[in-house]
């Protein structure tokens, strides 16, 4: 019995390891300069350049035509993060409540309007949705970035879920003591929902801020780019030059990753909330 | 009747969306939305509230859902010049084209060994966590926050992380291969780059099994886990008799995640690791949609493709309600 215990204990040990040495690995060899890392590979000991070379990513223009800072690629992934969560959440609540409160004659027609578009991933219809990007004049806006990612139920579905949940007492008192249906939405569904727009926002926000192929054909315009879109352009640069930036590369990696996992860290409770248990 | 086929699109919900991967099917597969007729007993009743709830998220799908999926489905008809200016009716020749294409069945068939490979090991991996972190630490965090945190790093983030552990001069794994006699060229040699990218596409999935396989866990009762020790002595039997059992509905949902995933979401992964030269490496099928659409201006054989894939993507969704789900127990 005892020994199994110590046996889990490795076993869980092992796959920590698995999981969090490589991230270590990387923030550790960011320290480096480039040409010691050539020369010794990875390492997890500290390099003592950290200031020097996260200053360099943040500060520094670079890209093909010099118009982008490390910093700018962060303030477009916050835009990009925060811009989908708050539309997310601000749509699906909308919709939602209009689903689950209202009897009206195409209601059921809307919802499957709406559920459809769970049916087929962005990932397959790209090349048309950047033909109409290009018809409406949206590639590299921060609209044309955030607003088609939008185009999915799944926010609506939780809040419906979650709206559905709601005793109906409520919402009886709420039309005995004459509140219209701004009025309940406002002071007590919102309030209601609290928790569970906080675990949507989380989702979203890491969701938003990790998007790739989207902002990949989006932006072409380096002003544009977010970190998660720069990782490609930065291992592209390294083709041809003599001692690869591995220091840099792995820097802006680093703080790619870091509001999402920091967010995830922090909102654990919440994130995994959101994850598995909505439907309560 | 209607609550199945709402289970059903709802898996979608997962994949749908191409990595909104989470609880969808929960929110409809569920016992909860079973039964469930009409939600509320009072409504509100007016003319145009609900549509202006409605308008903008019907706004946005409309203009950027609608429109260019008609639009894949339209131009997967028509050959197009590569510039545009005319575009004639092909019927479906641009299918039988790219289903003729030996390149293409080569892809078709790289996605599926990667999509079981990459699922089978995220599954197992995640699940075998999940089960010893159930065990040994009921309601620590430790493991759990240190296991999970993974979960937010974006893939092609991860694919980048893994380019420097598999580098020709500064990778550790190549390092360790050495020493079995194993030179691993990732971005040269097709299996290489192929292992690499299992490897990282597992990692980066792991969190997410490992979350909702614990969930799963410690949501079965504690008496039923009384009675099963009592029952059963030995921990596997135990293990594969009765809380496997109770933790398929689980992983079934993960299952469908898993797939979609590895078909979909991985593009960061491969499109890091393959640097542009797609031509002698591993890729699946979406991203064969992005090189023939946006390099090769290939835009009918494209739609067709695009085209192929939400037939497949939609067929494995039905076979696996069909066939799975009556075989699992919602308790």
């Amino acid at each position: 019995m005892h020994r199994t215990r110590i046996l889990d204990h490795v076993i869980l040990l092992i796959g920590v390891f698995i999981m969090v040495a490589p991230v270590v690995v990387a923030f550790m060899t960011s320290t480096h300069e480039a040409a010691e890392i050539h020369r010794n590979g990875l390492s997890l000991n500290w390099g003592g350049h950290f200031a020097e070379t996260y200053g360099t990513v943040l500060t520094r223009q670079g890209g093909f035509t010099g118009k982008i800072t490390g910093f700018n690629m962060v303030m477009n992934s916050m835009i990009l993060g925060l811009g989908f969560a708050v539309g997310k959440i601000v749509l699906s609540m909308l919709a939602a409540y209009a689903i689950v409160y209202f009897r009206f004659p195409l209601a059921t027609f809307f919802f499957w309007v709406i559920f459809t578009t769970l049916l087929l991933p962005l990932e397959v219809r790209i090349l048309p949705s950047y033909e109409v990007m290009n018809m409406l004049k949206l590639t590299n806006t921060y609209t044309g970035l955030v607003v088609p990612l939008l185009a999915s139920a799944t926010g609506t579905f939780y809040f419906r879920q979650f709206f559905k949940s709601v005793p109906d007492e409520l919402l009886e008192a709420a039309r005995i003591d004459g509140a219209g249906p701004f009025k309940f939405f406002i002071d007590v569904l919102v309030p209601l929902s609290r928790t569970m727009m906080a675990a949507i926002f989380i989702i979203m926000f890491v969701y938003g801020w990790n998007q790739y192929l989207w902002p990949t054909l989006m932006t072409t315009d380096e002003g544009f780019f977010t970190l998660v879109r720069g990782i490609k352009q930065i291992l592209l640069v390294w083709v041809g030059s003599q001692i690869p930036d591995y220091n840099e590369a792995l820097a802006l990696a680093i703080l790619a990753m870091l509001p999402p996992v920091m967010v995830v860290v922090i909102f654990q409770r919440w994130f995994v909330k959101g994850l598995t248990e909505s439907d309560k | 009747m209607a609550a199945e086929t709402e289970g059903l699109s709802a898996s979608r919900g997962g994949a749908g969306i191409g990595g909104h991967r989470f609880g969808a099917l929960r929110l409809f597969g569920g016992k909860a939305e079973r039964g469930e007729t009409s939600a509320k007993r009072v409504r509100f009743t007016s003319r145009c509230l609900p549509y202006l709830f409605l308008a903008p998220q019907l706004a946005i799908i409309f203009i950027f859902f609608y429109w260019p999926s008609v639009q894949a489905i339209q131009s997967s008809f028509y050959l197009e010049d590569p510039f545009g200016f005319s575009s004639t009716f092909v019927g479906l020749s641009n299918y039988t084209d790219v289903l003729k294409s030996v390149e293409y069945r080569g892809i078709a068939r790289f996605t599926a060994i990667f999509t079981a490979l990459v699922t089978f090991f995220a599954l197992s991996v995640g699940l075998l966590l999940a089960v010893k972190a159930d065990g040994v630490i009921r309601g620590n965090a430790a493991y759990k926050t240190l296991l999970i945190w993974v979960y937010a790093i974006a893939p092609p983030v991860a694919g980048l992380i893994g380019m420097m552990f598999f580098d020709q001069h500064i990778g550790p794994i190549v390092e360790i291969a050495c020493w079995f006699g194993w030179d691993i060229k990732v971005g040269l040699d097709f299996g290489d780059t192929a292992f690499a990218m299992i490897v990282v596409s597992v990692w980066k999935q792991i969190p997410y099994n490992f979350i909702f396989f614990l969930s799963g866990l410690q949501g079965i009762p504690v008496s039923v886990r009384e009675a099963a020790a009592i029952d059963c002595r030995s921990g596997l039997r135990r293990f594969w008799t009765i809380i496997l059992p109770l933790l398929a509905p689980t992983a079934f949902f993960l299952l469908i995640i898993n797939i979609t995933y590895a078909l979909f979401d991985t593009f960061g992964v491969i499109d890091v690791m393959v640097k542009d030269k797609a031509a002698n490496n591993p890729i699946t099928l979406v991203y064969k949609v992005y090189m023939d659409g946006f390099r090769g201006n290939d835009l009918g054989g494209s739609s067709a493709q695009s085209v192929i894939l939400m037939v497949i993507v939609f067929v494995l969704t039905i076979f696996q309600f069909r066939f799975i789900e009556r075989r699992v127990h919602y308790n």
